[in-house]
C-alpha cells in the first residue's frame, strides 16, 4: 500500500508541471515554428491527425526557425526585452525601497495590532487591479488630484506631466507589487528572534550597527523572494505600461501585443513570448539555488 | 452542505443554464457607439437576452474573428479590415430574406462598400465616418492665433504648429491604417497607396511631430477632449463631436470642433457582419434587421454623430445633423474623401514596424 501510493505522489507535482506548463509551452513553440497566414487560426501549417503518420511528417517539415532568426534581425526586439529588464529592475527596488519600512514597522509594530496592519496591506486586493491602476490615470493627469493639490498648496506653479512617462509605469508596478514584498519580508522579520537583537547590543552595537548586523542579513530570504515576486510579472507587465506609459515607454508586453494585434503575426509574438520565457529563466532558476541554499 | 442545500443549488443551475440557452444574442461593437436605450428596446421588441461587450481597435476584433469560437453573433468591423476577415473565412452570408429592412439601405453607400464586400454579401454599413482634427477652440487660437489652419493637416503635421500646441496636449489615434495615409495626403502623395516606397514618406512626416504627441489611443481623446485635457486629437468625426457635446453639458467652458482636413480624409465604413461560427445567427439577423429599421438607426446617429447607411432613416435624423457637413459631408467635401484597402501582409509588417518606431521612437 504504501510503496504504491509513493509514485503517485512524487507523480502529481510532476502532472501539474505537465498540464499547466509544458503544454502550454509546447503549444507556443509549435506556432513560434509555424508561418503566417490569412486563415482561421492565422498560421500555417495547423496538425491534421486525421491524415495519420503522413500529416504528422509532413507538418513537421514545415516548421523552421524562420521567426527567430527575425527577431535577431531587427533591434527592436532586443531593445524592447533590455529596456523591459531595466523598467522591471528600477521598480524592484523602488519597491525595496518603499516595502522594507514598511515591512519593518509592521513586524516591530505591538503585536495585536499586526493582524490588523496585515489586513490593511492585502485590503487592496479586494478590488480590481484593472480598477486600481486605472485610478492612477484621474490621480496623475494634468488635471488630477496630485497636481491640483500640489498647486493649491503653492509647491508647483505649472502641472507636472506625470501620467504617460516611464515614471507613471515606475508608480504604478510599485503601488501594485508592494504587498508582494512587503509580506515575505515581514514573514521574515516576524519570526526573528528580538534576543537576537539584545545580545548585539549588550556586545556594543549602537541600534544602527544592529539592525545592518543582525536584521538586514536576516532578512535577506524575504528580501530576495520579494524582489523575484515583484520583478518576475513586473518584466511581462502590459496593462501598466499601457494605460500609464507613454507611448514611448518600450516593454516587451507591448511588443507582444503588436506583433499578435496589429501585425497578426502569431507565430513571432509567440517566438518573443518563448524568448521572454528563457529570459526569465535565469531569475528562476537563481531563487530556486538561493532557496536551496537557505534549506 | 447539507443535502436540501445540495439540492436546492443543483435546481438553480439548472434553471440558470436553460436560461442561459433561452436565446441570447451577442454582440461586439465600437464603445461609445449607440444609443444605449435602443440596447433595451431591442430585448422588449424580440424577447431575446442581448449581451453587448465593446472594444476601441479593429486589431482587437481581428484577432478575435481569426482566433475563432469568440461567441459573439454580431460583430462591427471597418471595410478595410471586413474585407481580410472575408478571405479568412471569418464570417457567414447573410440570409437577406430574413432582413426586411435592407430595403432602407442607401445605394450610394452600399456602392461604396462593395468594394469590400463585392454583392454587400457578409455585411451592412452600421455607421460610417470620417477621420480627422477635434480642436479645442479656445486653447488653439490662444497659442496660433485665430487663423490657425484647424482644417488642415498642417495643424498637426507641421512641426512648428506641433511645438506650440504640445504643452496644452495632443492625442492621435493609435491606428497606423489611418495615420499614414493622413501623412502621405500632407505631402500631396496618393493617400490610398501600398507602395512600401510612398508609404515610408509618411515616416519622417510623423517622425518630425512625434515628440509632441502626448499619446497614441483610440477612445481616451473623446474624455481627454471634452474635459480640456488636450487641446487638438487626430481622430474618429462621431468621436470629437460626441466630445463636443460632452464639454456642452458639462458646460465647463470648453468648445470642440470637427473638421475633415482640407487635403483629404479618409472616409470609412463600420460594418455588421455574422461571424462563421455564430452561436445563434437567427438571433444576430433579428438585431441587424433591427438596426436598419429607419428609426433605430436615426436614433443611433442622432446620439453618436456618425452618419448611416440608411436612407429611409432621414427624415428620423436630427436636421441638426444632417445638415452638418462634419457628419453628412456635402457634395464638395465627398469628393475630398478617399477609402483605403487592406494592405498586403508584407506591406502591413512594414506598416507595423514603421508605427511601432514612430511611438515608441525605437
Amino acid at each position: 500500500m504504501r510503496l504504491s501510493s509513493r509514485p503517485v505522489l512524487i507523480g502529481l507535482p510532476y502532472l501539474w508541471l505537465l498540464l499547466l506548463f509544458l503544454v502550454p509551452f509546447g503549444i507556443v513553440l509549435k506556432i513560434s515554428l509555424s508561418d503566417v497566414a490569412i486563415a482561421i487560426p492565422p498560421y500555417v501549417p495547423v496538425l491534421d491527425p486525421s491524415e495519420g503518420w503522413a500529416g504528422i511528417t509532413g507538418f513537421l517539415s514545415q516548421l523552421d526557425f524562420e521567426n527567430y532568426v527575425w527577431l535577431t534581425q531587427d533591434d527592436l526586439y532586443w531593445k524592447a526585452y533590455l529596456s523591459s529588464v531595466r523598467i522591471a529592475a528600477i521598480s524592484t527596488a523602488l519597491t525595496l525601497l518603499v516595502g522594507f519600512p514598511l515591512a519593518y514597522a509592521m513586524a516591530r509594530a505591538p503585536e495585536q495590532w499586526r493582524p490588523s496592519l496585515l489586513m490593511l496591506v492585502i485590503l487592496p486586493f479586494w478590488t480590481s487591479f484593472l480598477i486600481r491602476v486605472y485610478a492612477w490615470i484621474g490621480i496623475l493627469s494634468n488635471e488630477g488630484f496630485l497636481n491640483q493639490a500640489l498647486m493649491g498648496i503653492g509647491l508647483i506653479d505649472a502641472p507636472l506631466t506625470i501620467l504617460n512617462t516611464n515614471a507613471a509605469v515606475y508608480i504604478g508596478i510599485v503601488y501594485t507589487y508592494l504587498p508582494f514584498m512587503v509580506l515575505p519580508i515581514y514573514a521574515t522579520l516576524e519570526k526573528m528572534d528580538g534576543s537576537l537583537l539584545e545580545a548585539a547590543e549588550d556586545l556594543g552595537c549602537t541600534r544602527l550597527q544592529a539592525f545592518w548586523a543582525v536584521t538586514v542579513p536576516l532578512s535577506r530570504p524575504g528580501v530576495i523572494a520579494g524582489c523575484f515576486l515583484v520583478f518576475i510579472p513586473a518584466l511581462g507587465e502590459f496593462v501598466i505600461p499601457s494605460l500609464l506609459g507613454g507611448s514611448d515607454t518600450l516593454m516587451i508586453g507591448k511588443v507582444l501585443w503588436e506583433e499578435f494585434f496589429s501585425n497578426r503575426d502569431w507565430p513571432v509574438a509567440s517566438a518573443v513570448a518563448i524568448v521572454l520565457l528563457l529570459i526569465l529563466v535565469v531569475p528562476i532558476v537563481l531563487f530556486q539555488r538561493n532557496q536551496e541554499r537557505s534549506a | 452542505m447539507s443535502l436540501k442545500t445540495t439540492t436546492a443549488l443543483a435546481a438553480t443551475l439548472t434553471v440558470a443554464a436553460s436560461l442561459a440557452h433561452a436565446q441570447e444574442v451577442r454582440v461586439y461593437n465600437w464603445s461609445d457607439y449607440i444609443d444605449e436605450s435602443l440596447l433595451e428596446k431591442f430585448e422588449q421588441e424580440t424577447g431575446l437576452e442581448l449581451i453587448y461587450d465593446v472594444f476601441d481597435s479593429n486589431e482587437l476584433l481581428e484577432t478575435k474573428m481569426l482566433a475563432g469560437s469568440s461567441g459573439y453573433d454580431v460583430v462591427v468591423p471597418t471595410g478595410d479590415f471586413l474585407q481580410r476577415q472575408i478571405a479568412a473565412g471569418a464570417f457567414q452570408p447573410l440570409d437577406k430574406s430574413q432582413l426586411p429592412n435592407i430595403e432602407n439601405t442607401w445605394d450610394v453607400i452600399n456602392d461604396r462598400t462593395a468594394q469590400y464586400d463585392p454583392g454587400n454579401e457578409y455585411a451592412i454599413t452600421y455607421l460610417w465616418g470620417t477621420t480627422g482634427i477635434g480642436v479645442n477652440v479656445g486653447e488653439v487660437t490662444e497659442r496660433l492665433g485665430e487663423d490657425a489652419p484647424v482644417d488642415s493637416l498642417a495643424l498637426i503635421f507641421d512641426p512648428a504648429n506641433m511645438e506650440q500646441l504640445a504643452d496644452c496636449g495632443v492625442h492621435f489615434i493609435d491606428a497606423p491604417t489611418e495615420l499614414i495615409p493622413a501623412a502621405l495626403a500632407y505631402l500631396g502623395e496618393d493617400p490610398t497607396s501600398q507602395d512600401p516606397d510612398v508609404i515610408a514618406k509618411a515616416e519622417d512626416v510623423l517622425m518630425g511631430v512625434r515628440p509632441y504627441v502626448t499619446k497614441f489611443h483610440s477612445s481616451e481623446y473623446i474624455n481627454a477632449l471634452a474635459n480640456g485635457d488636450i487641446c487638438v486629437a487626430f481622430g474618429w468625426s462621431g468621436d470629437v463631436l460626441q466630445a463636443r457635446d460632452r464639454a456642452a453639458e458639462a458646460e465647463n467652458g470648453v468648445e470642440i470642433a470637427y473638421n475633415a482636413p482640407k487635403e483629404g480624409a479618409l472616409m470609412w465604413f463600420d460594418m455588421m457582419a455574422i461571424p462563421a461560427d455564430a452561436p445563434n445567427p437567427e438571433g444576430a439577423l433579428q438585431f441587424i434587421n433591427f438596426i436598419l429599421d429607419a428609426q433605430n438607426i436615426a436614433a443611433a446617429t442622432n446620439y453618436v454623430n456618425f452618419a448611416n447607411g440608411n436612407e429611409a432613416s432621414k427624415e428620423f435624423v436630427d436636421p441638426e445633423i444632417l445638415a452638418d457637413p462634419a457628419i453628412y459631408p456635402d457634395e464638395a467635401t465627398l469628393e475630398n474623401l478617399y477609402v483605403v484597402q487592406p494592405l498586403p501582409p508584407r506591406v502591413q509588417r512594414t506598416v507595423t514596424r514603421m508605427w511601432t518606431k514612430i511611438k515608441s521612437g525605437t
